[in-house]
């Protein structure tokens, strides 16, 4: 057998990967040989085939949105700036609703970098650790005190957002099971909670106090500080009901209900 | 695991509950690990839900074992820890590259046949098979480039594969239709001088032809029935060789369940056959 040099294998796998990604970049004769051939096109063509599928498969409501045509044309565009990088596919596209908020063709389009975040939630949401949700009792007999000293933690399924600047949740959640906007749909902000307490993705809206509420819970604050955080950010906040609906929702996570003392 | 594997199939989410409710016997699926690589949630449910029922084999395709580096200890990890929770009967991969330098490349890229390409994956298939800590089976690629710089014949680069590291092959019968067809030689001929003994299964899968080409490539789909070429191969290949556990892959176009096991029906009879002849 003839002998290699050191490293042949590696300088080939630079330049097919080069290849695969720029059909004109200067390439070695040795891959130019390859890339020049009609049949380097099935390599191109699975790579970024299995891409653009991966990206259309985790933002459904983005497809749904602006239609499959514009959306692999589009999703092309990103695969060619950000390949990859885990190669379970279900990863893929953590960069896709920054990249939608600067792509020019996507400009008349500002409610799209939201959907394509909660599109994202959900595919977090889904293969988030299957742990238990905190069982709304553990917290119903605590005294006043008791409950405003409160660690509570939010569930590793939850994700939350608050969207100042359009009704994101409402186009979403149509857009993600398939329905039309109703004739009542307002241009208001919104936010939206997406949990996992048992096997499926649910979601619900919520406030902007509630989405701060939550922040200040995952930042390990107490109740209290997290309920005087909601009032700062909304001043007309209902917190026994926020409460109450973010432990039927699932949102924390079961363990023992810690207290911090003040 | 020393259950013997009749013929089996690929699994998509789609055929989930056609699976669960299937009475066949013997039957058996191979799922990709990649797809349930995730922390929890229905994924790995239902996984773990076919798994109490049938045998399930891994057939990885993103080790990238024929990258010229070493082996990502995190993937590998997550193999393992995947294989830990389902017990699998088999586990395979290709003798391909696709992560590259950080890079995931969807696909089973080629590389030229060296030495220095059959040591470093001699190193990786050892790594994981000691991570592992069971043998692993290496699948024979599609080909449809010419590439100068093969100094090795590919039957003597995955005999002597499994010679130095003791891995087993996963022989893809389609695989040899459509790279013999590509590069012009003979598939029979590939399949007698294949070192069965280290067959530890099968793959049959349909395949297409390129129409951008004029139909003068033939593509490694999945999307299509098995070609009647690739059901002689089989056939033939069985007769001289006997029984291996035989899977059909279909990722692309997918059928109802009921179409994929009439498929599966027919290649169980080809298993059967030479055990028929020496009762």
């Amino acid at each position: 057998m003839p002998p290699t040099m050191p490293g042949a294998l590696a300088r080939f796998q630079d330049g097919f990967a080069r290849a695969l990604i720029e059909p004109d970049a200067a390439v070695t004769p040795e891959i130019a040989a390859l890339a020049s051939q009609p049949a380097f096109a099935v390599y191109r063509n699975t790579v970024m085939k299995g891409c653009i599928d991966a990206l259309q498969a985790n933002y459904p409501a983005v497809t749904r949105l602006v239609g499959e045509e514009w959306f692999r044309a589009a999703a092309a565009v990103h695969v060619r700036e950000t390949l990859p990088a885990d190669p379970t596919l279900l990863h893929y596209g953590s960069a896709f609703a920054d990249f939608l908020a600067r792509f020019q063709p996507a400009a008349e389009l500002p409610y799209l970098p939201g959907v394509a975040r909660l599109d994202r939630y959900w595919t977090e949401a889904h293969a988030a650790p299957s742990l238990s949700a905190l069982d709304p009792a553990a917290v119903a007999n605590l005294t006043p005190e008791a409950l405003a000293g409160a660690v509570l933690h939010p569930h590793p399924a939850a994700r939350w957002a608050w969207f100042a600047d359009g009704p994101i949740y409402t186009i979403w959640s149509r857009n993600r099971v398939d329905k039309t906007l109703d004739a009542g749909f307002k241009w208001q902000p919104e936010g939206a909670l997406l949990v996992r307490p048992r096997d499926a993705v649910e979601w619900i809206a919520l406030d902007a106090g509630g989405c701060t509420f939550l922040d200040a819970c995952a930042a390990g604050g107490t109740l209290g500080e997290a309920a005087r955080a909601a009032l700062h950010a909304q001043g007309d906040a209902n917190l026994a009901l926020l409460l109450a609906r973010l432990l039927k929702a699932g949102a924390f996570r079961e363990n023992a209900v810690q207290q911090r003392s003040k | 695991m020393t259950t013997v594997l009749t013929a089996g199939l690929g699994l998509k989410p789609l055929y989930y509950d056609a699976a669960l409710a299937c009475p066949a016997a013997g039957l058996w699926f191979e799922v990709h690990p990649e797809n349930y690589m995730v922390a929890g949630g229905p994924r790995l449910a239902w996984l773990e839900a076919i798994r109490a029922k049938y045998a399930i084999s891994l057939h990885g395709v993103a080790l990238s074992l024929a990258a010229d580096a070493e082996l990502d200890p995190a993937h590998l990890a997550r193999l393992a820890a995947l294989a830990r929770r389902i017990e699998p009967a088999l586990i395979s991969e290709h003798l391909a590259w696709s992560t590259w330098r950080g890079t995931y490349h969807p696909d089973l890229l080629p590389f030229p046949r060296t030495s220095e390409a059959l040591a470093r994956i001699a190193d990786n298939v050892s790594r994981t098979q000691d991570v592992l800590q069971r043998r692993i089976a290496i699948e024979n690629p599609s080909h449809y480039l010419r590439m100068d710089g093969h100094a090795w014949d590919e039957v003597d680069f995955l005999a002597e594969l499994s010679r130095r590291t003791g891995c087993g092959l996963l022989l893809d019968t389609n695989n040899v239709y459509v790279s013999a067809r590509n590069l012009g030689y003979s598939a029979e001929a590939y399949l007698d001088a294949f070192p069965v003994a280290s067959v530890m299964e099968i793959h049959l899968a349909g395949h297409a032809t390129d129409a951008n080409l004029g139909g003068a490539l033939l593509i490694d789909s999945h999307d299509a029935p098995i070609a009647p070429e690739v059901w002689a191969l089989y056939s033939r290949l069985i007769a001289r060789i006997g029984a291996r556990p035989t899977l059909i892959e279909r990722d692309d176009k997918l059928p109802d369940f009921a179409t994929l096991l009439a498929e599966r029906e027919r290649a169980d009879a080809v298993l059967r056959a030479p055990l028929a002849k020496a009762a």
